[in-house]
């Protein structure tokens, strides 16, 4: 497969890695802080960490960097966040997922099919005339993707929003784990 | 031992050193009422629940211990959240604890339900909703241990009914007092720094044996750290002036020939000055406030910063310093005392640039700009400035002070002589009308053995006057003195100045409500004061009175305003000072 290596991201799009205590109110007071400022979160992934008391937040923000390391700061007095990093795209690894469905007639399927395969994508459910598909990839890639199919006709879509984790240091280990 | 929730919370008060706590029950926070019949703790019982906000705040204020405030749910939370938001922009550290419905019947929009941990989340430190009533040990602890340390703040704790009613078999637990090891570890995410680092700190010190216009722009970081002794220390060892803000009043001593008073919008112009032309402002626990800075693009534009704070997001938020220090204010003073007698070998004053012109422009500044008011013996009314010089000096030196937000607040910071820390109890962040009696009142019960004066305009009076019946009733001899210039001043102020004078909903009346009968009838002694010669007598009066609250009215002119005067907005180099003085620089 010889896709084109994914661009960077927009120079107002900023990845914050987010560790905090897995409990009750956690995500309201960390999105609170966004909100407060008017900034728009533009995707967030939740789920507890290896050790469960902790979870990992991926959040991305379209924030200038100056007032983004004031969030940053007012994000670590929070009593119940342990530790946030900015992960910059070219030190991390980053995954999303997607769940579309798409209009694909019995004319319109195969060629659906052949953009699901090019992008590693599977066949989830189908019916007559819709099918719904899922692929798992880099975000800027399921803009590709997404793309790719709107001519077809979209009906629905739902994507998990960006995980990320940084780069393994290829000669070392244990690098900057909690 | 098995206890219940309601025993075990009075408990943990208790053993965190709770003395006094300020509240009033209702259904939700009844169970917690009960075991404070049998408890040695204090508990004063108010007329609103804003009142034993500002009172734990006040509390907090004169003694440094946090102060306690328990009420119930619903709208006794929402009643609290002002204080709670006070003590949030001041940093006070405070605990209060509301009632909650009982688990089961969170989320049902029950009698007196309301989401306290939602409404209060961004004006806390931190709060937390108890679920499990094996939980309410551990979670005092951690609300005294976040409120009192790092940058100090208010933590609210919200318990609901079932876990501390002992009829209800959720409240039971097995009693247990966690060690400060298990709290710290309880707490992951909450590591406060309070060493600086010492290259910085050496960094500051280079930077000040360099310096030749320097300024220590002393902030309420320093009442708080307890660093008022090392403020001196410092000052006087490099012999640089100090300015202390609204917060700071007090942090260094007024009559301190070093001291400049208080910068800011309403600051004196030596201060203000002072600031705007140094070549280094060495910024300790203080935060670039807007009303410090005025217009922050021509703040300062001179001068290098040195900005130590114990909140890291303070350091770069309004001016990003040149050399930015994360610490405990009173540690870092210390280190850099240090660092200076190493650098300079042992004689900083030697090591130091010439520095006698800066000096010599500050008196200059100081002898033509001073604080100016005229007060005429046939005058109808008495001018609030005054008012004041009087009450300074018929006051005890340690005396305390309180006062609520407008005109008469601006007033008492500059006319109060602040010779000793903790002894200035106010509204600085938030700007709370109607703060000072409830706050005065509690500085007292923290320190009984001080006199107290809630300095209070006629517009914040009428905010929280009720709590003179708590006074009067729980023998808090309180003193207030109601500048009463029947205006809301401050915005009279502004409406003549910046409003063509198109005076718009800012009369109050002299006469209504009548202060002294109001007074009187809870129970206070209250008098009426109205000319120049009357004034003295009356607070010599108010002042031998010990056994209950005494309220002094005072008719004071409304057309005085407070000077000198940064307009919002603009640059300190506006300075507009009395219309009586020399306007400086190019303000009309």
């Amino acid at each position: 497969m010889n896709l084109p290596p994914p661009p960077g991201p927009a120079p107002k799009h900023h990845v914050l890695s987010v560790l905090v205590e897995n409990r009750a109110g956690v995500l309201a007071r960390v999105a609170s802080l966004f909100a407060r400022r008017g900034y728009n979160i533009f995707s967030l992934a939740v789920a507890p960490t290896q050790d469960e008391r902790f979870s990992r937040l991926t959040v991305v923000v379209d924030v200038e960097s100056a007032p983004l390391e004031q969030v940053v700061k007012q994000l670590n007095k929070l009593i119940n966040v342990i530790k946030i990093s900015e992960l910059d795209p070219r030190d991390s690894v980053e995954r999303e997922l997607v769940l579309l469905t798409v209009r694909a007639n019995a004319e319109q399927r195969q060629q659906v099919l052949s953009l699901v395969e090019l992008f590693e994508g599977h066949v989830l459910d189908v019916s007559v005339d819709e099918l719904t598909v899922t692929a798992e990839e880099h975000p800027s890639r399921l803009d590709d993707f997404e793309e790719l199919l709107r001519p077809f006709g979209i009906v629905d879509i739902q994507r998990t929003g960006r995980v990320a984790l940084p780069k393994l240091e290829p000669g070392g280990v244990g690098s900057n784990r909690h | 031992m098995v206890t219940n929730g309601g025993s075990a919370l009075i408990k943990a008060l208790e053993l965190e050193g709770v003395e006094v706590m300020f509240g009033l029950p209702g259904g939700a926070i009844l169970p917690v009422y009960d075991p404070i019949i049998d408890s040695p703790i204090r508990h004063i019982l108010v007329r609103h629940e804003q009142g034993a906000g500002h009172m734990a705040e006040g509390f907090a204020h004169a003694t440094g211990r946090p102060g306690v405030a328990m009420v119930t749910s619903g709208p006794a939370a929402t009643n609290i959240v002002t204080p709670l938001c006070d003590a949030y922009m001041d940093s006070v550290p405070m605990v209060v604890i509301t009632g909650q419905v009982p688990t089961p019947a969170i989320g049902t929009d029950a009698f007196q339900e309301c989401d306290t941990v939602g409404i209060t989340r961004s004006v806390t430190k931190h709060n937390e909703l108890v679920t499990r009533a094996e939980d309410i040990p551990l979670v005092i602890r951690q609300a005294f241990h976040i409120a009192t340390t790092g940058r100090p703040g208010p933590v609210l704790v919200d318990i609901p009914k079932d876990i501390v009613d002992p009829a209800n078999p959720r409240s039971a637990l097995d009693w247990y007092w966690p060690t400060d090891a298990e709290v710290a570890s309880s707490l992951p995410g909450y590591k406060p720094t309070t060493k600086g680092h010492a290259k910085k700190i050496r960094d500051a010190a280079e930077l000040i044996l360099s310096a030749r216009r320097p300024i220590i722009y002393a902030g309420g970081g320093i009442l708080k750290a307890r660093a008022a002794e090392a403020l001196r220390e410092l000052a006087e060892l490099t012999d640089i002036s100090v300015v202390t803000t609204l917060m700071a009043r007090g942090a260094f001593p007024d009559d301190h020939p070093l001291c400049l008073g208080m910068p800011g919008m309403h600051g004196n112009y030596t201060a203000v000055t002072a600031m705007q032309e140094a070549d280094l402002l060495i910024a300790l626990g203080s935060r670039f406030d807007d009303r410090v800075t005025g217009k922050v693009d021509a703040f300062a534009p001179e001068a290098k910063v040195i900005h130590v704070d114990i909140d890291p997001a303070e350091l770069g938020k309004v001016r990003r310093p040149d050399v930015p220090i994360v610490g405990d204010c009173r540690l870092v003073i210390e280190e850099l005392v240090t660092a200076l007698r190493d650098l300079s070998g042992g004689d900083i004053a030697a090591a130091q640039p010439d520095r006698s012109t800066w000096r010599s422009t500050i008196s200059g500044w100081q002898e033509r700009y001073p604080l100016v008011y005229e007060q005429s013996a046939g005058d109808d009314l008495l001018k609030p400035q005054f008012v004041l010089e009087q009450l300074w000096e018929r006051a005890p030196e340690d005396c305390i002070v309180a006062s609520g937000v407008g005109q008469h607040q601006m007033w008492t910071s500059q006319y109060w002589r602040f010779n000793h820390p903790y002894t200035w109890v106010n509204s600085g962040g938030l700007g709370t009308m109607g703060f000072s009696v409830p706050a005065a009142i509690g500085a007292k019960v923290g320190r009984p053995d001080r006199m107290v004066w809630a300095v209070d305009g006629d517009g914040c009076f009428q905010m929280t006057a009720q709590e003179l019946v708590t006074a009067a009733t729980e023998r808090i001899p309180v003193k207030v003195a109601i500048l009463n210039n029947a205006y809301l001043g401050m915005v009279r102020q502004w409406q003549e100045m910046f409003y063509d004078e198109r005076y718009s909903e800012v009369y109050l009346s002299p006469d209504l409500p009548d202060y002294v009968k109001w007074s009187e009838a809870m129970g206070c002694v209250a008098l009426r004061v109205e000319s120049p010669e009357e004034v003295g007598p009356a607070i010599d009066k108010a002042n031998e009175i010990d056994d209950r609250p005494v309220v002094l009215e005072f008719r004071t002119d409304s057309n005085e305003k407070v000077f000198p005067m940064v307009p919002a907005g603009r640059s300190n180099s506006d300075i507009v000072v009395d219309p009586s003085q020399p306007q400086p620089g190019g303000a009309q």
